[in-house]
């Protein structure tokens, strides 16, 4: 078991004919070929006008659409997942959303935050769950994998992964295979002021899932995400927890790359968090080299 | 990216939020026939990217054109230090003379981002001219909050509910909606990522007003507006920020003495955090991102060695789109080309990281190889006593 995605999943791509759509469809194709048995493959493309284009490498055989509508009626697919510039970014999400995909994926960079607060408004109500953007995405080890991070240092597991960054979901990821810590699934949730989906859903998932056993949540600072989420998981959360938080050593009022990670007035500090994490019973540690040691510590394997 | 008081105001005005007549200056003859033109008294204030100007000494009052042009003279040209400048200061090159506004209340209004609802958020207050931040710890009662529904935008009803929270009433309460009507309208169509105007204030002679202007605006909607874009004023950006940004790079720098190079925002963060955990101070954020290339590498670097401060170098590097041997290839090139005279250590991890090491161990230049986070700060850490 896993959650969002897995064996089953069928994934097109939107801006597939495009540079990073056509190199990581590739990636994540050969991610379904090697580890997943075939399993939650690429089954089709979206990019509007290039419909009936030819794709080349791992995706030869992916048919390109012209609308999500069309690539849902002619492959079944049930997963989006988005590589479309900035500036049309937030339309290719609602166009999946409309066309009924229940998870769409969107790793775009830059998106205007406008935009964004138009999307979320669109998203309520409707029945499809948005993770992103300006995430690595989502991958379920041995099931499918939707999205940029290298797949090989992902293991099959029990642990439930949910982080705002990329490479620091790649650390934490590394950090637990190492210590024998296999995952059920890894969230990149994306590290922009407006996302789709935030820490409560799917620690929510997290708990529900039977093949979870303890959940690792890596924040930032900026907002109060992490702090919301660490108090609804003290009411309704009975597995392990371990968190951390970058940007201990963070300047105030500046944004340190993300453009959530800005801390504003005393407000999204890290020690902030940690302290409301700790309050809440999650494992807190203040070291990024000691996360997946924390967590065999919190479930007594170290 | 932040523009000045002058500049917000100009864009108030364009859309109907009323602010004092006034003119920028940048000679304190210029601040003088802004004055005469004005009539009466007037505010001079010295116009640069910081909060606290008053009490740093950048705002002066004037009854007189050639008082004003003494207050420009004082203010332009000085280095102003604020609570948010560093003790470093700002030098001030240009002030903004308006007329003085006969002050009857002080109101606080502002519009920002509510994450968790992803809904714009008007704020009001009647407790004006105090920091904002203070007012909704210590007294909550007295800040106003209401969320605008973006399908919807702003309606009268919302605007009124604003105003009459302001305390406004009769024509003023009239006023009060236009205002907070075409603030949100600017708030919304120029994307802005906050707009702030502490304190908007009540005037004996029946007027709104915004003494100051706060505006914010989002990097990612500047492609929908070159006229914004245009007024980034480099001058008030760290020279070194202005260089990184140049390559696409993410640079922020900091006070301490370990210059780090990461990929990735959050990557970078927690190796910052390491880095005081084992002992010592981050000299910068620096991300190059994910897909940085060997050029950008060498950039990197080099901006990273122009910071004089740096006495030791940690590259932290996870490799997923960004492939470690891209990574060697560029710091090994860039160390043979900037003079380095401080010790490097790097740890790499993902993608090509056998052929990333192998070009760092053929390269005949001296790194030091880490493994795991920890181990690497320890080692920079070591390196720093050495």
């Amino acid at each position: 078991m896993s959650i969002l995605i897995g064996k089953s999943t069928r994934v097109l791509v939107q801006g597939i004919t495009g540079k990073e759509g056509g190199y990581h469809a590739q990636q994540c194709m050969r991610y379904s070929q090697e580890f997943a048995g075939g399993g939650g493959a690429v089954v089709a493309g979206v990019t509007p006008g290039k419909g009936g284009a030819k794709l080349e490498g791992a995706i030869e055989k992916v048919p390109v659409f012209n609308t999500v509508a069309q690539a849902v009626a002619g492959t079944g697919a049930n997963a989006s997942l988005v590589f479309v510039p900035p500036a049309f970014a937030a339309d290719a999400i609602l166009e999946s959303v409309d066309a009924g995909v229940p998870i769409v994926v969107c790793i775009t960079e830059g998106i205007p935050v406008r935009d964004m607060v138009y999307v979320k408004r669109h998203l309520e109500g409707a029945s499809a769950v948005l993770i992103g953007p300006n995430c690595p995405g989502v991958i379920t080890p041995g099931g499918c994998k939707m999205g940029i991070m290298p797949g090989h240092i992902h293991k099959e597991g029990s642990i439930g992964v949910i982080s705002k960054s990329g490479t620091l979901t790649y650390e934490v990821v590394a950090q637990l295979t190492a210590q024998g810590l296999g995952q059920t699934t890894c969230v990149g949730i994306g590290g922009d002021p407006i996302i789709g989906t935030m820490y409560i859903d799917l620690i929510r998932r997290f708990q529900a899932d039977p093949a979870t056993e303890a959940i690792i949540m890596i924040g930032e600072i900026g907002g109060a995400a992490e702090q919301d989420a660490a108090r609804w998981a003290q009411k309704n959360v009975t597995k392990p927890m371990v968190g951390f938080i970058a940007g201990q050593t963070a300047p105030k009022g500046r944004r340190m790359g993300h453009a959530g990670a800005i801390i504003s007035g005393g407000e999204g500090t890290a020690a902030e968090k940690m302290r409301v994490m700790t309050e809440c019973g999650i494992h807190v540690t203040q070291s990024p080299a000691e996360m997946g040691l924390t967590m065999a510590r919190a479930l007594g394997r170290a | 990216m932040n523009i000045h008081e002058y500049q917000g105001k100009e864009l108030f005005r364009k859309y109907g939020v009323a602010v004092p007549r006034g003119g920028v200056a940048s000679a304190p003859e210029e601040a003088e026939r802004v004055a005469k033109e004005l009539g009466g008294a007037v505010v001079v204030k010295a116009q640069i990217h910081a909060g606290g100007r008053g009490k740093g000494g950048g705002v002066k009052l004037a009854k007189t054109p050639a008082e004003a042009r003494q207050a420009a003279s004082q203010i332009i040209g000085m280095t102003l230090v604020t609570h948010q400048t560093g003790p470093q200061g700002r030098l001030v090159k240009k002030v903004w003379v308006e007329e003085a506004s006969q002050i009857e209340r002080e109101l606080y209004l502002g519009i920002v981002l509510d994450r968790a609802a992803g809904r714009p958020t008007l704020m009001a207050s009647t407790a004006g001219g105090m920091d904002i931040e203070e007012v909704a710890a210590k007294t909550p009662e007295k800040l106003l909050k209401v969320a605008v529904d973006p399908a919807l935008g702003i309606w009268p009803s919302t605007a009124r509910r604003v105003a009459y929270g302001l305390g406004l009433s009769g024509e003023l309460a009239g006023e009060g909606v236009k205002f907070v009507t075409n603030l949100y309208r600017f708030y919304s169509e120029m994307d802005c990522s906050l707009v702030e105007i502490n304190p908007l204030v009540q005037t004996l002679d029946g007027r709104i007003l915004a003494l100051d202007a706060k505006v914010n605006f989002d990097d990612n909607a500047l492609y929908r507006h070159p006229d914004v874009a245009a007024l980034r004023d480099l001058d008030e950006e760290e020279p070194l920020e202005v260089e990184a940004s140049r390559h696409h790079l993410n640079y922020i720098k900091l006070d301490g003495s370990v210059g780090c190079m990461v990929n990735g925002a959050g990557l970078a963060m927690a190796t910052m955090d390491i880095i005081k955990l084992a002992g010592a101070s981050p000299a910068n954020f620096l991300d190059v991102g994910g897909g940085a290339s060997r050029e950008m590498v060498e950039s990197a670097f080099r901006i990273l060695m122009s910071d004089k401060a740096v006495r030791a170098v940690l590259i932290n590097i996870f490799g997923g789109i960004l492939r470690c041997d891209v990574l060697a290839q560029g710091v090994v090139d860039a160390v043979k080309t900037v003079n380095v005279n401080v010790p490097i250590v790097i740890r790499m991890e993902g993608t090509n990281v056998e052929k990333g090491r192998e070009i760092l161990k053929t390269s005949g230049l001296d790194f030091t190889v880490a493994d795991g986070m920890g181990d690497a700060a320890a080692k920079v850490v070591a390196a720093l006593s050495r």
